[in-house]
């Protein structure tokens, strides 16, 4: 799961073109928060043998994002910070990730469809991939029985029926189920769970593997989008589907 | 400076029970709030989602089931559903209000027959101690219990009973010994469903009116003697001590509407222009906006502050809880007021919020004693 910026707050770059994040706050990313009901309803579902551990990478605030998912109801927290990983893109994350999972052991990832800033969401098929595990993705439904994930994927033109046997990863999209907000009782029991601190030293992974200067992607120059401007309005006068066609085509929308 | 310096803040919990049931009340309650008032109807939504979570009655002791809030945890609970709704905010402020005479005085029995069914969302708690004739001086109430060998029967009318009709369980003062006044007075748990119970018709009131506020009817309504709170005489000292600790959750409602209107007019003035700019340009407009800002963190502190006097039992809770209700509500009366004037025309129209927020706050000025009661509890309790 992922700590983002808050999208109602004021985002700056700072000088390296990366997100400030001191700048503005953060949370755990909306999207994510479906993976957590999942994960939950997978382990109500299954028995009391199941233990959800939420993971992130980020700076120190993303705990956060951690006791977030702890007072949904999470078992544990594991959050991955190193200076070195500032800047680190997708692919990136997805080693450090990959690393971390394998390290804390699991029998099935879940995960967001994408994050509410990046909104890429490729890195549960990336950690997939380095895992050696399967993936099923978007997910509208998902459930675990007998050691097969089972999902449905709902798509424009069909709706397809997953499975994959165990261990896999699976992302899940904001049809899957409304999140439950933290209770009283979950907020205080949170306090109580352990949140385990690894950097990139505990995880064997040489900075030079990761970090702004390893992304495959640079930033050049980043500003501000501008103001909208006023919008054309086309009036039908007899000429009013061609004016709509010049416009569009104009824009290069058609 | 020091982050780690944890004076004068709420902590960390508590910050993280006002992010979930803002966004619980943004999500859930207030697309509700026009409408509720509008219809003048219970916000049965707010309730749904209320007890969904565990946030309709948070006061509740873990041994009984509930979720065991501390007094600041409720008062932020109730601040934040009183911020997008104040009629909704009635249901876990008046459940408190109505169980804590059981919490504070009731025996073993009692609580465990009656908390287990309030925190598992099956029935609410009404709090009946005004009469007709009875408001500000409460000992002066006619409803009396009569005993009759291994029951009481009580028999009166009950006036402003919040939520009265929806609730289950009552909390009732009766007098017991005309003779003793204030110590001749009992407490009691009626059940909605005792013969004889009944109620009068819903209040036609200024605000809060998805809130039912309505007359209670005692018609010689029989209840076993152990449904009595605590011993004979001492059901107005309960009463009281009841209130030492309800009235700050009377502040967080007008905290909670007072920052619902700050809130809004904050977005107002941004938005609209005039003479070719946003009107938050101008410093009349940002002069109000600091007062109301600067009235509602007083306010906040200092409810707080009792807050956290009514969990320790501090000895001048009396004095605080008072203190933190009368300003609180009077800087939610201000507040309300400045937000309908900041948005002129619009803000005196039901298509904006802040005129249903003017008129839900008057009423914190009033119930759970007048702020000239208040006053007068302050004035007999100085510091």
């Amino acid at each position: 799961m992922k700590y983002v910026p808050d999208a109602t707050g004021d985002r700056h770059f700072a000088d390296d073109l990366t997100v400030d994040r001191d700048d503005v706050d953060g949370l755990l990313s909306e999207l994510d928060e479906y993976a957590v009901e999942q994960a939950l309803q997978i382990s109500e579902n299954t028995g009391d043998d199941v233990e959800i551990t939420a993971l992130t990478i980020g700076p120190e605030n993303a705990k956060d994002a951690l006791r977030k998912a702890l007072s949904m109801g999470a078992d544990k927290a594991v959050h991955v910070e190193d200076d070195d990983l500032h800047g680190t893109d997708a692919i990136g994350t997805s080693l450090v990730l990959a690393k971390a999972i394998e390290k804390a052991g699991y029998d099935l990832v879940v995960s967001g469809m994408a994050s509410t800033d990046g909104t890429m969401g490729v890195v549960p098929a990336l950690v997939a991939e380095r895992l050696g595990v399967p993936q099923v993705t978007l997910l509208s439904e998902v459930s675990v029985e007998d050691g097969t994930v089972k999902g449905r994927r709902d798509g424009d033109t069909a709706t397809e029926y997953l499975e994959a046997q165990l261990p896999a990863i699976v992302s899940v999209t904001d049809q899957s189920g409304e999140a439950r907000y933290p209770s009283f009782k979950g907020i205080m029991a949170a306090k109580k769970k352990p949140v385990i601190s690894w950097d990139l030293s505990d995880l064997d992974i040489d900075a030079k593997e990761i970090g702004l200067e390893q992304a495959h992607t640079s930033v050049e120059s980043a500003a501000q989008r501008p103001a909208r401007a006023t919008g054309t309005v086309v009036k039908d006068e007899g000429e009013g589907g061609k004016q709509l066609a010049e416009f569009l085509a104009s824009q290069k929308f058609i | 400076m020091s982050q780690d310096f944890d004076l004068y803040r709420p902590s960390e919990e508590h910050n993280m029970l006002r992010d979930a049931i803002r966004s619980l009340a943004e999500a859930k309650i207030a697309p509700y709030a026009a409408a509720i008032d509008e219809e003048a109807r219970f916000p049965q939504e707010a309730l749904d989602a209320l007890v969904a979570n565990d946030l309709h009655a948070v006061h509740v002791p873990e041994e009984y089931g509930g979720a065991g809030a501390d007094a600041l945890a409720t008062v932020i609970v109730i601040e934040e559903v009183a911020r997008v709704c104040v009629s909704s905010s009635l249901i876990p402020a008046v459940n408190k209000l109505g169980s804590l005479p059981v919490i504070l005085s009731g025996s073993e029995e009692l609580k465990k027959k009656y908390m287990t069914p309030l925190a598992q969302g099956e029935g609410m708690f009404s709090y009946c101690l005004s009469e007709p004739d009875a408001g500000s001086d409460a000992a002066g109430m006619k409803t009396k219990a009569v005993r009759d060998g291994e029951d009481w029967i009580l028999d009166g009318v009950k006036r402003w009973i919040t939520n009265a009709g929806v609730s289950d369980y009552y909390t009732v003062m009766a007098v017991t010994d005309p003779t003793k006044r204030s110590k001749g007075i009992s407490a009691f748990v009626v059940e909605k469903s005792d013969e004889g119970v009944s109620f009068g018709a819903p209040e036609k009131k200024l605000g809060i009116k998805g809130s039912p506020t309505r007359e209670v009817y005692l018609d010689n309504v029989r209840i076993p003697a152990d449904r009595m709170i605590g011993k004979e005489g001492t059901g107005f000292a309960t009463a009281m001590q009841t209130l030492d600790h309800t009235r700050i959750t009377i502040a967080a409602q007008a905290l909670g509407v007072a920052q619902g209107a700050l809130d809004y007019a904050k977005g107002y003035v941004q938005e609209r222009k005039q003479f070719g700019k946003p009107i938050a340009d101008f410093q009349g407009i940002q002069f109000m906006l600091a007062d109301m800002a600067m009235k509602i963190s007083a306010a906040r502190a200092l409810t707080y502050q009792a807050a956290a006097a009514s969990e320790r039992g501090d000895k001048d809770l009396t004095f605080q809880g008072a203190a933190a209700k009368c300003f609180a509500s009077d800087v939610a009366m201000e507040v309300t007021t400045d937000a309908v004037q900041l948005l002129g025309g619009y803000g005196y129209t039901r298509d904006y919020p802040v005129e249903r927020m003017m008129r839900d706050a008057k009423i914190t000025q009033i119930y759970e004693g007048t702020n000239q009661v208040q006053r007068i509890v302050m004035a007999r309790n100085l510091p």
